[in-house]
């Protein structure tokens, strides 16, 4: 090259490129304390709320508040019948949700043929993910309480709540299955198996993982929804429990519960916050932080499901 | 081994010769008799004795795209035939035709015909149901693709496949499998292990036993090596020169030292046509046409 030396252009010379080089890394450093603040404020917050709410309820904390109904009197007040309610409702959600939405994102990755019209459905699981839940509550009403005559029960409030949570659970899995290599499908292709046989021989094992835990995001997610679940007619003063699943006669399994009226923990602190009676505002607070630790316990299985399935399979 | 560099003599003069009579040749594949070396004993090729995929003016298209143009060429049976020649031209396509692969995919279509012998169907056939023809057909991925399962889980799938249940005859045919793809003295303590604990080249021998453990007709096998460190892939090479006794072998392969090392036959293909078809002794010491020269001794691809 024939560039002399005094021909270097001033920003490729080392101090120039010293000085940039600092204030380029001071930039770096600027932007790792603004993340980090904003990342406190966030966690922050919540962990106020959390404080407040325990500090709230704190004198209603004890054993007694989880195995009383709902009284007339604040102290005496429990919630007996709304975490009953809310556990079966979510037990009856899990149980339509998953294999539906688990069904239904298998098909789209690994059967339907890409054209316009799966396109547009694609298109339409996103939307559904972003409709109110009280939309989803008017549905219901019409469809599960009056049109199939499920009436005001845990089966269609879990109905209700499985169909808000579908759109979750689908683009979870479809993600999930789209994490397994195509290698690993070519050759179990390669070896003769048949559609069926790739997906629940390889696929579906392999995307465990994800599914369970879009399933539990999805639960935690249904898990504190209120609108739908007034908008089909949940009872927010209850004093008696849905009949028992397990019972003293043969077959020793009853679904009975399914058609029994419910209220469940938002419901229950939605009821007690309206109250004027001062003392009452305890109970909806106590209520808020174990609804609150709930779910914040449901996205710890969560993570650690994901957790599990990954060391396990690192491709 | 076969000296590749021996052909880099050859003065430019008599190559550029050689052109105007290669351009008056109809495209190789197209019914001319480059596929008949069995019976051309001028050329002092090994005859080839028995056939066991005929191809006849293959043809593939991805959609409205051409990618295979009138390949004919024999495959002889229990020899290796290595597919050689640069990036794009065709080779993997060819190879995945074999076994139907391209199935998999919307919007591809098969003219010609690959003759299966002894039973004389045709692999690209519409009468003819793909899985069959996977389940007759095994092949060897580029990058090792073990199942996130155990050893013996993966030597096992196909034979439970087929809905072999029998645990006895599991154990006996997943050994015989892992001893046929030398993996067996390495793996014998560990079958219960996950096979994604192996190394890179363990992994590419496992799924040779995979496939091997369904006794394939024919096995192919694509750029099995590519992916590996030199030493796995000799071990791979020495495999595969073994495995010649028990079952066909179709190569698709980036490395000519590789196909000049394993290969009986040697098919050089470009722009998804095929250029030349011989014993691989005489491609890579004396080819016949300009192209294959010019790719063996390193001038493109």
């Amino acid at each position: 090259m024939a560039t002399l030396p005094n021909a270097v252009p001033e920003y490729l010379k080392p101090d120039s490129i010293r000085t940039g080089l600092s204030r380029r890394k001071m930039l770096d450093q600027v932007f790792v304390i603004v993340g980090l603040v904003l990342m406190f404020a966030c966690l922050g917050i919540l962990a106020i709320l959390f404080m407040n709410l325990v500090m709230d309820g704190s004198e209603r904390f004890g054993w007694d508040f989880f195995t009383n109904f709902p009284s007339r009197r604040a102290e005496r007040a429990g919630i007996l019948g709304a975490w009953v309610g809310t556990s079966l409702i979510m037990l009856v959600t899990a149980f339509c949700a998953v294999p539906v939405g688990v069904a239904a994102a298998i098909y789209l990755e690994e059967y339907a043929p890409k054209n316009w019209f799966t396109a547009i459905i694609e298109i339409n699981v996103t939307n559904l993910a972003g409709v109110p839940s009280i939309v989803y509550g008017l549905l219901a009403l019409g469809l599960f309480v009056y049109q199939f005559g499920l009436g005001q029960s845990i089966a269609a409030a879990g109905l209700t709540l499985a169909l808000l949570i579908l759109p979750i659970v689908i683009v979870a899995t479809r993600e999930s299955i789209r994490a397994v290599p195509k290698s690993i499908r070519e050759a179990a292709y390669g070896l003769g198996a048949t559609r069926w046989e790739v997906t629940k021989d390889h696929v579906l094992p392999y995307s465990t993982g994800g599914i369970l835990t879009g399933m539990i995001l999805g639960l935690s997610r249904a898990i504190g929804e209120t609108a739908p679940i007034i908008t089909i007619g949940a009872l927010s003063f209850i004093a008696f429990l849905p009949s028992s699943p397990v019972t003293s006669e043969f077959p020793f399994i009853s679904f009975a519960w399914l058609k029994d009226p419910f209220t469940a923990m938002p419901i229950q602190m939605f009821n007690w916050v309206s109250r004027p009676d001062q003392a009452f505002q305890a109970n909806a607070a106590a209520a808020g932080a174990i609804l609150l630790g709930m779910t914040l316990l449901m996205n710890a299985v969560a993570i650690w499901i994901r957790y599990r399935f990954r060391k396990k399979i690192n491709w | 081994m076969i000296d590749t560099t021996s052909t880099r003599g050859t003065p430019e003069s008599t190559l550029r010769n050689e052109e105007p009579a290669r351009s008056s040749q109809p495209p190789a594949g197209a019914a001319t008799p480059r596929v008949n070396i069995a019976v051309d004993d001028n050329r002092q090729t090994r005859a080839i004795t028995s056939v066991k995929a005929q191809v006849d003016n293959l043809n593939f298209y991805y959609g409205q795209n051409r990618a295979l143009k009138n390949l004919s060429i024999p495959i002889a049976d229990k020899q290796v035939t290595a597919l050689i020649g640069p990036s794009g031209c065709g080779k993997s396509t060819f190879l995945r035709c074999f076994n139907r692969m391209h199935d998999l995919q919307p919007d591809t279509r098969y003219e010609g015909s690959i003759t299966l012998n002894p039973d004389n169907i045709n692999l690209v056939g519409s009468g003819i149901d793909p899985i069959e023809v996977r389940m007759r057909i095994g092949m060897v991925f580029q990058k090792p693709n073990p199942f996130p399962k155990t050893i013996f889980e993966n030597v096992a799938y196909g034979l439970r496949l087929r809905g072999v249940r029998n645990r006895a005859t599991l154990a006996e045919e997943v050994e015989k499998a892992l001893r046929g793809a030398a993996l067996w003295d390495e793996v014998k303590d560990r079958l219960q292990d996950s096979a994604l604990a192996l190394s890179g080249g363990q992994m590419q021998r496992l799924c040779i036993a995979r496939a091997l453990a369904t006794t394939p007709e024919i096995l192919l096998f694509d750029e099995p090596t590519s992916a590996l460190d030199p030493i796995a892939t000799a071990k791979i090479e020495e495999l595969i020169s073994t495995l010649r006794d028990q079952v066909t072998v179709l190569i698709v392969t980036h490395n000519m030292q590789q196909a000049a090392r394993v290969s009986d036959y040697t098919a050089f293909m470009y722009l998804g046509e095929l250029i030349e078809f011989d014993e691989a002794a005489k491609i890579f010491t004396n080819p016949s046409k300009k192209a294959t020269e010019d790719y063996i001794t390193g001038r493109y691809g």
